[in-house]
C-alpha cells in the first residue's frame, strides 16, 4: 500500500501542470486514453521490480534536470550517407534545417499535422501499440509520451524507399524537456530505413511505434550521444507480421541516464526480428539500460537480441532482456546475448535475462557474461609493436563488433565505427 | 646484437624459480637454436624478452643493441627491433587481420619517428610477401586468426615477421603442430627473412625443424640454465640419444 501511495504521488505531481496537445477528436481519445493508463498504472518507481536496477525518479520529476551542451567538434553523423533529413531541435521541428517532406514510395507528415486530420491512418497505430505493450509489464512512460506527444513524424512506406529517413535530434537548450512521437507504418512488400541520431534535449522521451505489414521490412540504426548530462527514456513497439523483416540497432555514447526499451510482438509466420545495440560508457555518472520484450505468437520466427556494453571509471550498464514464447509458436529460433567489458572494477553490469515458453518444439538460447580485455591478446598486440592504449582501443572494437555486425548497410556500420574510434580516442 | 647476462627470473605469483642465470650472446646475423626438455624454461625466455606479464626479473640483464630490453614496454621493445613468434598464436576476433597488420606496422614506424606507409603501400607489400607465404586475401581478410588452420597460424606469425623486418626474431616451438609441408612452408619464410643485419633464436624440442633452418650455434636448455652449447652437430645428438645422456654429461 505504501508503495501504491508513493506511486499516486509521484503521478499526480508530474501531471499536475500538464495540458494534453489538441488536435482531432480521434486524437484527443487517444491522448485521453493514455493519460488514463498513466494514472491507472501510476509512474514507476525504483522499487518496482522492472526498475530496479535503473532508478526513474529523474526521467518522472516534472521539472526536468538540465544538461551542459559538449561539443566533440564532429562532423554531424551520417553527413556522407544519401538520405531525407529531418531536424528537431530540442524536441521542436525545424522546417528551415529539414528536407522537404517528399519521398517517392514514402508518406510522412509532422505528427500535429497528422493528428488534427479527422480521417488518418495513423488513428490505427498511434497509442494502439504502445497500449498492447502494456502487457504484461507495464511501461507507464511509454502511455505518459502517448498522452503528451507535441511533435514528432508518421511515416508510411508503401513501396521500397530509396533513400534512409534520418531523424536529426540537436540539443540546443539546456533545460529543454522534449516528448516526441513517431510512427512508421510498413505497407505490405514495402521497405524503409529510419535513422536517428543526436542528444535531442536534456530529458528526451521518445516513442517509436512500427507496424510492419506481410513482407515488409524495416531497418532502424540509431545513435544516441554527446552530451553527458542529458537523460532519455525511449521506447520502441513493433508489430511484425508475416515474412516480414524488423532490425533495430542503437549505439549509445555519454549520458547521464538512458533507458531504451523495445517491446516487439511477431505475429505473422516466418519473421525475422532483431535487435542490437552497443554502449560505451565513461565515468560513474553514466548509467545505460536496455530493456527487451519479444513476444513469439506465430510460427517459424526468428529473434535475435545482441548487446555489448563497454563500462570504465564507475559506468554502470543494465541489460534485461526476455523472450516469450507463446503456446502454438512452433519452431521458434530465439537466440538472445548481452555482454559487458568492464575495463575497470568500478564499473558494473547487471543482466537479467529470461526465456518463457510454452511451445515444445523451439530452439532458444541466451548467455550473458562480464568480462576484461583479454590479457593474451593484449600482450599480443604489444610484443608487434601496438601501444597499450591503442591495443586497449583495437579489442574494445572487438568486442562491439558482433553487434555492429547487426547492420545490415555497410555504410552505416562504416560510419558508426568511426564515431566509435573517435570517441575511444578521445576517452583513452 | 642480443646480449642476455646471467638471467635469472621468478613467477610474479610463486615464489619459483624458472630462469637461473642464462648466459646468451647472439651476433649480427647468426641463427641459434636452443632445445631443451619440457620444463626447463625455454618459453619463458622468450616471454621475458618480449615482455609480458607475470614474471619477475630477479637478476642479470638483456639488452638488445646495447639498449636495455627489461626496462622496456613490450611495444617499444617490438619497435627496438624484437619479434617473438608465438607457439599459440592468439584469434582476435572483430579485428581484420590486414587492420592488425597495418596497425602495428605503421605504429612501430611511428614510434622510431619514421612516416606511416601510405594504404597503397602497404597493400602492395603485403600482398607480395602473403603470396610467398601461400596466405591468400581471404586470410588477410578474415579476423586476426581466427579458425586459422595451426598452419595458418604460424605462417600468419611469419607473415608479420615479414611485414614488421625486426633485427632480433625469436621463434617459440614454431614447429608445433606444423605437418612437414607447413614446416618446410615457414621454414621458407623465415629463411628467405635471414640476412646479415637479422638475427633469430629458434626455440624447438625436435632436431627436425633445424633441417630446415640451420642455425650456426645450438644450446641445450634444461633446468633453467643453457647447460651446453655447440654446432648443429648437437641438435643431431639430440635427435640420435635424447637429452639424457647430455645432462648427466653435464651433470
Amino acid at each position: 500500500m505504501v508503495l501504491a501511495q508513493l506511486k499516486a504521488d509521484i503521478t499526480a505531481a508530474r501531471l499536475a501542470d500538464v495540458t494534453l496537445p489538441q488536435g482531432a477528436a480521434w486524437a484527443n481519445d487517444a491522448r485521453a486514453q493514455a493519460l488514463a493508463r498513466v494514472r491507472q498504472m501510476g509512474l514507476p518507481t525504483k522499487r518496482d521490480e522492472y526498475w530496479k536496477y535503473t532508478d526513474p525518479a529523474s526521467l518522472t520529476v516534472a521539472d526536468a534536470p538540465q544538461a551542459a551542451l559538449f561539443d566533440a567538434g564532429q562532423t554531424p553523423l551520417f553527413a556522407d550517407i544519401d538520405r531525407l533529413r529531418i531536424v528537431f531541435v530540442d524536441g521542436v521541428f525545424d522546417a528551415e534545417a529539414s528536407d522537404d517532406l517528399a519521398l517517392e514510395g514514402v508518406e510522412i507528415e509532422r505528427l500535429s499535422d497528422a493528428m488534427s486530420k479527422d480521417i488518418h491512418w495513423v488513428k490505427d497505430t498511434y497509442g494502439v501499440l504502445e497500449a498492447r505493450g502494456q502487457d504484461p509489464v507495464h511501461r507507464p512512460l511509454a502511455a505518459l509520451n502517448t498522452a503528451m506527444a507535441t511533435d514528432g513524424v508518421v511515416i508510411r512506406a508503401t513501396a521500397k524507399v530509396a533513400k534512409p529517413i534520418s531523424l536529426v535530434y540537436l540539443h540546443n537548450d539546456v533545460a529543454s524537456d522534449a516528448v516526441l512521437h513517431n510512427v512508421v507504418k510498413v505497407d505490405a512488400g514495402a521497405e524503409v530505413t529510419l535513422l536517428e541520431n543526436g542528444p535531442a534535449a536534456a530529458r528526451f522521451s521518445k516513442s517509436l511505434e512500427v507496424d510492419v505489414a506481410d513482407g515488409g521490412a524495416f531497418h532502424h540504426v540509431r545513435t544516441q550521444g554527446r552530451d553527458h548530462e542529458r537523460r532519455a527514456v525511449t521506447h520502441c513497439f513493433a508489430r511484425i507480421g508475416a515474412q516480414s523483416t524488423f532490425k533495430s540497432f542503437t549505439l549509445t555514447f555519454n549520458g547521464v541516464l538512458t533507458r531504451n526499451e523495445c517491446v516487439l510482438d511477431i505475429v505473422g509466420d516466418e519473421a525475422t526480428a532483431h535487435v542490437a545495440g552497443a554502449c560505451v560508457g565513461d565515468g560513474k555518472d553514466f548509467h545505460h539500460d536496455d530493456t527487451v520484450f519479444i513476444t513469439h505468437d506465430a510460427v517459424n520466427c526468428e529473434s535475435r537480441q545482441v548487446f555489448k556494453k563497454v563500462l570504465r571509471n564507475g559506468a554502470t550498464g543494465v541489460f534485461q532482456g526476455k523472450i516469450l514464447v507463446k503456446a502454438g509458436a512452433q519452431k521458434t529460433d530465439g537466440y538472445q546475448i548481452s555482454q559487458s567489458l568492464l575495463l575497470d572494477e568500478d564499473s558494473q553490469f547487471l543482466a537479467k535475462p529470461e526465456l518463457e515458453i510454452y511451445a515444445d518444439d523451439v530452439a532458444c538460447s541466451h548467455g550473458s557474461t562480464s568480462g576484461a580485455i583479454d590479457e593474451d591478446a593484449l600482450f599480443y598486440l604489444r610484443s608487434r609493436g601496438v601501444p597499450v592504449i591503442e591495443a586497449t582501443n583495437l579489442l574494445t572494437l572487438s568486442f562491439l563488433a558482433e553487434a555492429l555486425d547487426e547492420i545490415a548497410d555497410d555504410a552505416l556500420a562504416e560510419a558508426l565505427r568511426d564515431r566509435l574510434e573517435g570517441w575511444l580516442s578521445r576517452h583513452s | 646484437m642480443l646480449e642476455i647476462k646471467g638471467l635469472k627470473v621468478k613467477l610474479e605469483e610463486e615464489d619459483k624459480q624458472i630462469l637461473k642465470g642464462v648466459d646468451l650472446n647472439i651476433a649480427p646475423g647468426s641463427v641459434h637454436a636452443i632445445m631443451g626438455p619440457n620444463g626447463s624454461g625455454k618459453s619463458t625466455l622468450s616471454y621475458v624478452l618480449s615482455g609480458r606479464d607475470g614474471y619477475e626479473v630477479t637478476g642479470g640483464s638483456a639488452a638488445l643493441e646495447g639498449a636495455d630490453l627489461l626496462d622496456m614496454d613490450p611495444e617499444d621493445r617490438a619497435a627496438a627491433g624484437l619479434f617473438l613468434a608465438f607457439q599459440y598464436p592468439v584469434e582476435i576476433p572483430g579485428v581484420g587481420n590486414m587492420t592488425f597488420l597495418r596497425t602495428a606496422v605503421n605504429a612501430q614506424r611511428k614510434s622510431r619517428g619514421e612516416e606511416e606507409l601510405s594504404a597503397a603501400d602497404f597493400l602492395k607489400e603485403v600482398r607480395a610477401k602473403a603470396k610467398s607465404l601461400k596466405i591468400d586475401a581471404d586470410m588477410l581478410k578474415r579476423p586476426v586468426n581466427v579458425g586459422f588452420s595451426g598452419g595458418e597460424k604460424k605462417r600468419n606469425e611469419i607473415l608479420q615477421m615479414a611485414m614488421l623486418e625486426p633485427k632480433m626474431c625469436i621463434l617459440d616451438e614454431t614447429d608445433s603442430g606444423l605437418d612437414v609441408d607447413a614446416m618446410k612452408l615457414v621454414s621458407e619464410g623465415v629463411n628467405a627473412l635471414r640476412s646479415e643485419g637479422r638475427s633469430f633464436l629458434v626455440i624447438t624440442h625436435y632436431q627436425r625443424l633445424l633441417d630446415h633452418i640451420k642455425p650456426d650455434i645450438v644450446h641445450i636448455m634444461a633446468n633453467g640454465r643453457i647447460v651446453k652449447s655447440g654446432g648443429p652437430e648437437l641438435a643431431l645428438e639430440v635427435e640420435n640419444n635424447g637429452y639424457a645422456d647430455i645432462l648427466a654429461e653435464v651433470a
